[in-house]
């Protein structure tokens, strides 16, 4: 049988070895935690609490801000010392309540679901309640993804396994470490679409993975594993819903318009959780490795913990670094200083002796076409760039600019090394701003 | 503050490969036909391919001077220098090759605003120059295998059959025939752009669509049918391998698009046939290749991809 993948893509050097086989390691939260209120796409959540409020672990301090938002917890007890902005990953200031830990972590008591006898309402409403947003790095609020305007039309729930940034495996030491919260995270979708099938869909470079998740549900009716090609981005939600159903959206469709939903693993997890024990999202798993590190691992860490503590919990640098990245190597955002804090969306922490984009400078495009080779979009990667560049928006938008989906394969594969895609994000971005007037 | 971390937009990794690499094993794939090149025609034909590749060089050095920006450390201009000589006669006056180079980088390549902005590959646009200003020492082609002092006059494969008479097929695929410096040995040409499609700096889309859209004009227009041997010796005989693999496959003055490339692979063979057997000349590869060339623009403009998922609306929605 032909490999379930798409069509483009590359194949970068993965440095998951670094980190894979390091298990999972629960660090706690130091003296001062910083909750970001914009940690998701939509609305910034509004806060609950003032300066000089005491807060216990598990307890809401920020309401989400409208129906596309997200509620956020203290994963910390202790003292609310400020509301102020401060800079996240991605480089912008964002208000956030600073919390000072206690560290007694004094916890709120949790309600579980009876599932038993839960509606489609009290699961979804349990699910908005605890805070979940895409785990993967997008952080789109989750009952919102789980909330299409027809539930009867999802014919596949799919899991994203897939994992392709390189160097992440947080998502590889959760099915390993923890794959029956993966199942029962999945049923639990599976119970709001009463017509759809669940998906396991993980890359082949995961063989233990799939062979877990297979015998774990043997019994299962309606959920199937599926093992998919491994090539960045193959866990791109158009490129995994191509793989997996031979369904294709476009950069204006939700996945709901062909009939599919799609969530990470770390997410899945947060949903069965929340259902099943009532906690809701104030952790995840954050891989710090790179060639930098001393001690690459995983770690489940509190969200509002500085990256410079979990630095300093991995031993801190064998070698002076060059960049840090927070996320994966072709996603993440690269970050001048570690005082950054996690939020629910970081899934990496990556510390590089080198700066490939630095020691490569950008020469004229020779057309070789390459980028028109790779791009999982289909679309000219190399003129949008002009376009872009020169600041020609009719070209741009003529060229089907706006079906980029910014994976980062045409700047990767570029022989001249040029920006590709930050030209063309920049100016998407400005396309999309014009949209929202 | 802390120390201090680079910031970049992503991705922050960066695929091997870059321009100079390219260029290099451009330049590796075109040794097994230029060292035929000179085993066959003497060590002239050393002279000439390096008269060329320094002049090319030295033009490039001379605008990057004037412009203050160096670049002929991306090996552009050697392929050039080198692909131009490959093209020349070994009886040419080493100062018309040097001339060809400077006209190649200075008025193709550097004046339209350097490397990946010439809409004519720099090397046959030369070449084209060159037959045009002077065609006598352009087609002089002496015959080989007695070595190049004591050689004599004598006219090219393709020129032969068009005369009428018939060449060994076994000589053309060798290249022990006359022709300019790098296109006689098939052989020699096949081995380098197996390099290339094994490195992946070509694909078979250009060449493959060329030369089967050739071969297949040959047989209803050739005026020979399908006969192997004509057929066989308008394919090896000529520039056809050289300008196939070599030149068309020109990165900047070759469609972008896959299926463009299909496109501009058929017009060149037809081109390339229409010159050879309707045109007074024998050979039409590197007037063919220039010419679509110049059809590059309109041909992307029809070839556009259709993106993943098709158009996207303004809107969300359908």
């Amino acid at each position: 049988m032909a490999k379930l993948t798409f069509v483009g893509g590359i194949h970068p050097y993965d440095g998951k070895e670094l980190s894979k086989d390091k298990p999972i390691t629960e660090l706690k939260a130091g003296s001062v935690c910083v909750f970001p209120l914009s940690q998701h796409i939509g609305a910034p959540a509004k806060p609950l609490v003032q300066k000089g409020d005491t807060v216990l672990r598990g307890q809401k301090i920020a309401e989400a801000g409208s129906f596309v938002s997200a509620c956020i917890y203290s994963s910390v007890s202790g003292t609310v010392k400020a509301i102020e902005p401060r800079r996240v990953a991605s480089g912008d200031e964002v208000m956030s309540i600073i919390i000072e830990n206690d560290g007694q972590n004094t916890e709120v008591e949790y309600q579980p679901l009876d599932i038993q006898n839960a509606t489609k309402e009290d699961i979804l409403n349990c699910v908005k309640e605890a805070g979940i947003v895409g785990m993967g790095g997008a952080g789109f609020p989750t009952h919102v993804k789980l909330s299409p305007k027809d539930p009867d039309k999802i014919e596949y729930v799919i899991a994203n396994c897939a994992e392709c940034e390189p160097y992440l495996t947080s998502d590889y030491r959760r099915m390993i470490e923890e794959p029956e919260k993966l199942v029962n995270g999945l049923k639990i979708m599976l119970l709001l679409f009463d017509k759809a099938q669940g998906i396991i869909a993980v890359e082949d470079n995961k063989p233990d993975c799939i062979k877990i998740l297979k015998d774990l549900t043997r019994n299962e009716t309606r959920i199937s594993v599926r093992a998919l090609q491994t090539k960045y981005p193959q866990g791109g939600e158009r490129s995994l819903i191509f793989a997996t159903t031979g369904r294709k959206i476009n950069s204006s469709m939700l996945p709901a318009d062909v009939g599919c939903i799609v969530n990470n693993v770390d997410t899945i997890t947060a949903i069965e959780r929340a259902v099943l024990e009532g906690v809701p999202l104030m952790e995840r798993i954050v891989t710090v490795t790179g060639d930098a590190v001393k001690d690459p691992r995983n770690y489940k860490v509190p969200t509002g913990m500085s990256y410079t503590e979990i630095l300093e919990a991995a031993g801190g640098f064998k070698e002076q670094p060059e960049k840090i990245i927070c996320g994966g190597p072709m996603m993440g955002n690269a970050i001048y200083s570690t005082d950054i804090p996690v939020t629910k969306t970081s899934t990496a922490l990556l510390a590089f002796t080198k700066d490939e984009v630095a020691a490569s400078e950008p020469g004229p495009c020779i057309n070789c076409g390459r980028c028109l080779e790779v791009c999982p979009g289909r679309v000219m990667p190399s003129r949008l760039a002009d376009a872009a560049e020169h600041f020609d928006e009719e070209t741009f938008l003529e060229l089907n600019g706006m079906e980029c989906c910014e994976c980062g394969c045409c700047s990767f594969i570029c022989p001249a090394k040029r920006p590709l895609t930050q030209q063309i994000k920049s100016m998407r971005k400005i396309q999309l701003a014009k949209r929202k007037k | 503050m802390s120390a201090q971390y680079h910031v970049s937009s992503n991705p922050h990794v960066r695929s091997a490969s870059s321009t100079s690499s390219i260029m290099m094993l451009v330049v590796i794939a075109l040794l097994p036909a230029a060292g035929f090149g000179i085993y066959n025609f003497g060590a002239r034909a050393a002279l000439v391919l390096l008269v060329s590749i320094a002049s090319a060089v030295l033009t490039e050095f001379l605008f990057g001077l004037y412009k203050k920006k160096m670049t002929i450390t991306d090996l552009s201009a050697v392929v050039t220098g080198l692909l131009l000589g490959m093209n020349l006669p070994v009886t040419i006056p080493l100062w018309m090759a040097a001339l060809g180079s400077v006209f190649a980088i200075l008025v193709v390549k550097c004046l339209f605003g350097g490397l990946g902005q010439n809409f004519m590959n720099p090397a046959l646009a030369a070449r084209c120059f060159l037959v045009i200003s002077f065609p006598k020492q352009m087609t002089d082609f002496i015959s080989t295998g007695k070595g190049a002092l004591d050689a004599y006059t004598g006219a090219t494969p393709l020129a032969l059959i068009k005369a009428g008479e018939s060449v060994s097929v076994f000589d053309m695929i060798i290249g022990k025939t006359t022709g300019t410096i790098g296109e006689t040995s098939m052989m020699a040409i096949v081995i380098g752009a197996c390099i290339l499609l094994l490195a992946g700096v070509i694909d078979l889309r250009i060449p493959g669509s060329y030369i089967v859209s050739f071969a297949i004009f040959a047989t209803i227009f050739g005026g020979h049918g399908f006969e192997p041997a004509f057929l066989s010796a308008q394919l090896a005989g000529g520039g056809l391998m050289l300008g196939a693999f070599f030149m068309a496959t020109d990165y900047v003055t070759r469609p972008i698009t896959v299926k463009g490339q299909y496109v501009y692979g058929i017009f060149l063979g037809v081109m390339t046939g229409i010159f050879r057997f309707f045109g007074p000349g024998a050979e039409g590869v590197s007037f063919a290749i220039v010419l679509g060339n110049l059809l590059v623009p309109l041909i992307e403009k029809v070839t556009r991809p259709v993106p993943f998922g098709g158009k996207g609306g303004k809107k969300n929605g359908k």
